[in-house]
């Protein structure tokens, strides 16, 4: 097909209402960019022409996602994974042999249209990296010898479904099991059992069974699962909606990959139960952009639950219960994992918080009432509501019941998934992983928090160390800044860009941090960072913004003798490298006599 | 005399528009003079600076120049004042940081018109350009800064009145302005 | 109105009404919060965070906290005026913002709002970034070199004049506003100087052609009185836009 043709397809008219097509815009463009390896201009017009809106609207769509390109990207589209859990595992080695091996600057397309490579954001696959994005792909477990191949392949225009298969293996590498994974409560939910207990009782009874569990939201904010629920239930409307975050963006959290891999019916069942108890007949599953690779698998499960009559008209033969569930694909934005930058990408726009109040909970989805949730909180509900709040609470604390999904990765023997109660000691979980001569441990992810090994007696838990399920293990060999530095970075590319504080401020303090590791930051700079950050926290207009500085201050509050250690000598240090702003003169003018350059001060 | 404040100043990449301002403080020089001791500064023609109490620096940074005396003026001085919008965020000869350095040059020095014997200047005497002006907190360390092209006369009077005096530094709405 | 419907803002009583942001009431009882991208007219945005205020420890944006009962706001402490500084310079060194050459200079809404505040030098590290101005327009220039993003040209195109005339695109230091033309001009696009959008510009990016530099230093609009007192920018600009009516 041509690019014509696929485009027309793509964006046929649908027969809905015009705002229910707009709301598909994001999803019409990451077909397009997987299809054409670019959205074209043509397809920017027709688009515009259609859903009459300016061009400019969907061209700053295209600009906001890092997944979709105005330029075509090579034939073979390779992202390297960017994450600090990857550079761990050599990724920045194996990105310069790629470039090397193809003949390709990083970004650039090669000039026969072959191929890209590129870096991007953590692409969850950290405990078998290095891993990379190939046209949407996974592949996992890089070595040098693998990269060899991978070259070879594409030098040779081998198709993609001709590429050796174990290059595509994720192992979901459970390595813990507790309550929600326990073998014994894997049959709790089949074949519709907490629908079931739904329709034998009714809404009010699954809420209290919910609230009396505790369950609090798996995501790492922590807000009490039933009362969401409940205040969806009771807002006025006539459509509600149904929303699972699976935008699994944190860096170093990968557990949401593992349950939508093994437990996607779970993880439905607890979606209908939601849309059962608060009266929606419409949901959403935001799988982010790089598990694209599980769509397939995610649709196959929603069409045999449709068969079984889990979803759609009259579920399980109860009248009016109507409710089906559609995946929509991000395409690189962590912010979406923010649930209101979820409702705007969902309804296919930038991805920028939303001023709150409103909440979702009342005003989400199309404005209204919308329960967004967690992969992890949608599947405990279900088994929550067959098998008791007890069963629930034998695990975990008074705050904290139950159990969670960490993801664990970094330098320990068992990378993976492991369910601990929660409560359980940093201490037990090292131990556990067969983590050996710890510095620190980065727990929930990029936005979390720094912890010296002697902070390992402390717990996970919400009212202690709280995280979504990253868990990153560094020992004594690692170079902490080199983290820092990662995320700081990484908070510059995914920063929105609405806010002052994030977006500017969070530009700044990546360029002290890279002074910082340069080797020529002072006291001055040091106390610049804090006075940016604690900027950043206080006035951002979401958490992105006001966790971004998180790292940075970890670093300076619990590792000062290190930061000591990397501090230039002298009170003061220019803010660029003086003698190099002097080359392009030099280059111009060909001197280079003393004149020519400007000494270091001593 | 010897409790005299000693002052020194200087013009990095300005318009020598901050020290005019300077002297729109008219009479109150003979004021100032009471109380301040010049050193290195265009109004003595002293080429070198000295030990000093305060340094007024007007002006960008722009070349390799630029960078040695500032350097030098940071070195000698307590306090050191950027003094006018050039000093303070780059000013008016920033605006070349939209361009490549090349491209200025060759916009002067090749294609301008008029120009006769179309060259680069590669001399060593002539002091080498950065590729981006900045201003001078980029390079050193900045105790004070007074916005304005130029900073009045009255700003400029107030500024030194009341850090001579040792009293915080504030000035009356009217007395600040980026322009 | 009953004592209910008051909150103290600095320990000064402000009544306001249901629906009301903190910014709404204040604005309306003649209490000045530094503000940006807040624009009466239009629907509050919350981006530029320079009217943000103390509520029990916790920092909002006022234009778009909506105001309650018994609430004690504070507007004015050391810290949140430090805070508000620190914005505005980073306003000021993400952009290029040569007020000497600038014809909004005097009558700037960043200018007025970063001498109220006392900055006296924006101080960080300058992006000093890659940006072009757009003079294809016949009555009309856009310097993107001063855009702060408040996006109110975007708000007014869309909402008062219907032409979505402005986008943004991009993200992160990267955002950027973008003309909805053909050629990604603004001659190319239905923009007209009659617009709304031509005059909500709070800073010299959105600016009037053919004529330039028409108050004299010392009567333009910030010159002489603060911001708190002339209040904003595009209040006035409605006062003069019979001329461009009128062209």
């Amino acid at each position: 097909m041509t690019h014509e043709e696929i485009i027309r397809e793509i964006i046929a008219p649908s027969g809905t209402s015009r705002a229910a097509e707009r709301s598909q815009l994001l999803q019409y463009l990451c077909q397009i960019q997987h299809q054409c390896s670019y959205i074209p201009g043509d397809a920017i017009t027709q688009l515009a022409t259609r859903l009459q809106m300016p061009a400019s609207e969907i061209q700053g769509l295209i600009g906001f996602y890092a997944f979709l390109h105005e330029q075509p990207r090579g034939d073979y589209d390779i992202l390297l994974s960017d994450s600090i859990s990857d550079h761990l595992l050599g990724s920045r080695l194996l990105l310069q042999q790629l470039c090397n091996r193809l003949g390709v600057a990083p970004g650039v397309p090669r000039a026969d249209g072959r191929v890209t490579v590129d870096t991007t954001s953590c692409t969850g696959i950290c405990d078998q990296g290095p891993a990379m994005l190939l046209n949407g792909r996974v592949i996992s477990r890089l070595t040098d010898r693998r990269i060899d191949h991978i070259c070879a392949l594409i030098e040779a225009s081998t198709a993609v479904t001709q590429w050796p298969a174990e290059f595509f293996q994720v192992d979901d590498n459970i390595r813990r099991r507790d309550l929600l994974l326990s073998e014994e409560t894997a049959a709790a939910t089949m074949d519709g059992k907490a629908l079931r207990v739904l329709l034998e009782t009714d809404g009010n009874a699954i809420l209290d069974v919910i609230e009396k569990s505790g369950l609090r939201g798996r995501g790492g904010a922590g807000f009490r699962t039933g009362m969401k629920w409940r205040f969806c239930r009771q807002a006025e409307s006539d459509s509600r909606y149904v929303v699972c975050n699976a935008d699994e963006g944190e860096p170093g959290t990968f557990k949401d990959r593992v349950l939508l891999n093994s437990y996607a019916d779970s993880v439905f069942e607890g979606m209908t139960l939601c849309a059962g108890v608060v009266g929606a007949s419409r949901g959403y599953l935001y799988l982010r952009g790089e598990y694209r690779y599980l769509l397939e698998p995610l649709q196959a499960v929603l069409r045999q639950r449709r068969e079984k009559g889990l979803l759609g008209q009259c579920i399980l033969g109860k009248d009016g219960f109507d409710f089906d569930i559609e995946i929509h694909l991000g395409a690189g934005a962590y912010i979406c994992g923010e649930e209101s930058s979820l409702i705007e990408s969902l309804e296919g726009k930038r991805g920028i918080p939303r001023n709150r109040p409103p909440f979702p909970v009342t005003h989400g989805y199309l404005n209204q009432p919308t329960v967004v949730n967690n992969v992890e909180t949608f599947m405990a509900a279900a088994k929550i509501a067959v098998l008791g709040a007890d069963w629930f609470r034998q695990a975990g604390t008074p705050e904290s019941t139950g159990t969670k999904l960490l993801s664990i990765c970094g330098d320990c023997e068992r990378p993976g998934i492991y369910e601990y109660p929660f409560g359980v000691t940093i201490k037990q979980v090292l131990e556990d992983c067969g983590a050996v001569n710890t510095q620190a441990i980065q727990v929930a992810g990029a936005a979390g928090t720094t912890l010296p090994v002697a902070d390992n007696g402390r717990r996970i838990a919400f009212e202690d160390v709280s995280t979504g399920g990253s868990f990153m293990v560094f020992n004594n060999d690692r170079d902490l800044l080199d983290m820092v530095q990662n995320f700081s970075h990484f908070f510059v590319h995914e920063s929105c860009g609405f806010c002052t504080p994030c977006r500017v401020g969070g530009s700044l303090l990546k360029n002290l941090v890279d002074k910082l590791v340069n080797g020529h930051a002072t006291h001055y700079d040091v106390g610049e960072m804090k006075q940016i950050g604690s900027l950043m926290k206080r006035a951002s207009h979401c958490g992105l913004g006001s966790t971004a500085p998180n790292p940075v201050l970890d670093l300076l509050n619990h590792f000062p003798q290190l930061v000591e250690s990397r501090l230039a000598h002298s009170g003061y240090e220019p803010a660029f490298d003086l003698d190099a702003a002097l080359q392009e003169a030099r280059d111009i003018t060909g001197r280079d006599d003393p004149g020519a350059h400007i000494r270091t001060e001593t | 005399m010897a409790d005299k404040i000693r002052v020194a100043t200087a013009s990095l990449c300005g318009c020598f528009g901050c020290h005019m301002s300077l002297l729109d403080i008219d009479e109150r020089i003979l004021e100032l003079v009471q109380l301040v001791e010049f050193d290195r500064t265009p109004l003595t023609d002293i080429k070198t600076v000295g030990d000093c109490d305060i340094g007024i620096i007007e002006g960008g940074v722009a070349n390799a120049e630029n960078v040695e005396v500032l350097r030098e003026f940071r070195k000698h001085c307590k306090v050191l004042v950027a003094l006018g919008a050039c000093a303070v965020n780059g000013g008016i000869p920033a605006m070349r940081n939209s361009f490549e350095l090349r491209e200025c040059l060759e916009e002067a020095y090749i294609e301008g018109i008029g120009v006769a014997n179309p060259q680069i200047p590669s001399d060593p005497e002539i002091p080498m350009l950065l590729n981006k002006v900045h201003p001078i907190h980029e390079v050193v360390k900045v105790d004070h800064f007074l916005p304005g092209c130029p900073p009045s006369g009255d700003t400029i009077w107030t500024f030194l009145t009341e850090l001579i005096e040792g009293k915080p530094i504030g000035f009356p709405y009217e007395q600040i302005h980026y322009d | 109105m009953s004592s209910k419907n008051t909150f103290m803002l600095d320990g000064v009583a402000i009544e306001f009404s249901e629906g009301d942001t903190i910014m709404d009431a204040a604005l309306r009882s003649g209490s000045y919060i530094p503000h940006l991208c807040h624009n009466p007219e239009f629907r509050p945005h919350g981006s530029c965070r320079v009217c943000v205020v103390n509520i029990n420890g916790r920092q909002v944006s006022s234009c778009t906290q909506p105001a309650s009962a018994g609430l004690e706001v504070d507007n004015s402490s050391e810290d949140l005026v430090q805070e508000r500084r620190n914005l505005l310079q980073m306003l000021f060194v993400e952009g290029n913002h040569v007020c000497p050459g600038c014809e909004k200079s005097g009558a700037c809404q960043l200018q007025a709002v970063a001498y109220y505040t006392g900055m006296l030098s924006p101080q960080y590290t300058h992006f000093f970034p890659q940006r072009s101005v757009d003079a294809s327009h016949p009555d009309t220039a856009i310097d993107f070199n001063r855009c702060i993003l408040c996006e109110l040209c975007v708000r007014a195109s869309r909402d008062v004049d219907h032409k979505d005339v402005f986008s943004i695109s991009g993200r992160g230091i990267g955002s950027h506003l973008v003309v909805n033309s053909p050629s990604g001009k603004l001659g190319d696009s239905a923009f007209a100087a009659t617009d709304k959008a031509a005059h909500v510009c709070p800073v010299g990016a959105i600016l009037p052609k053919h004529r330039g530099y028409e108050q004299p230093i010392g009567s333009r609009l910030y010159d002489r009185s603060p911001i708190s007192i002339v209040g904003d920018v595009a209040a006035h600009e409605s006062d003069d836009q019979g001329d461009t009516h009128g062209r």
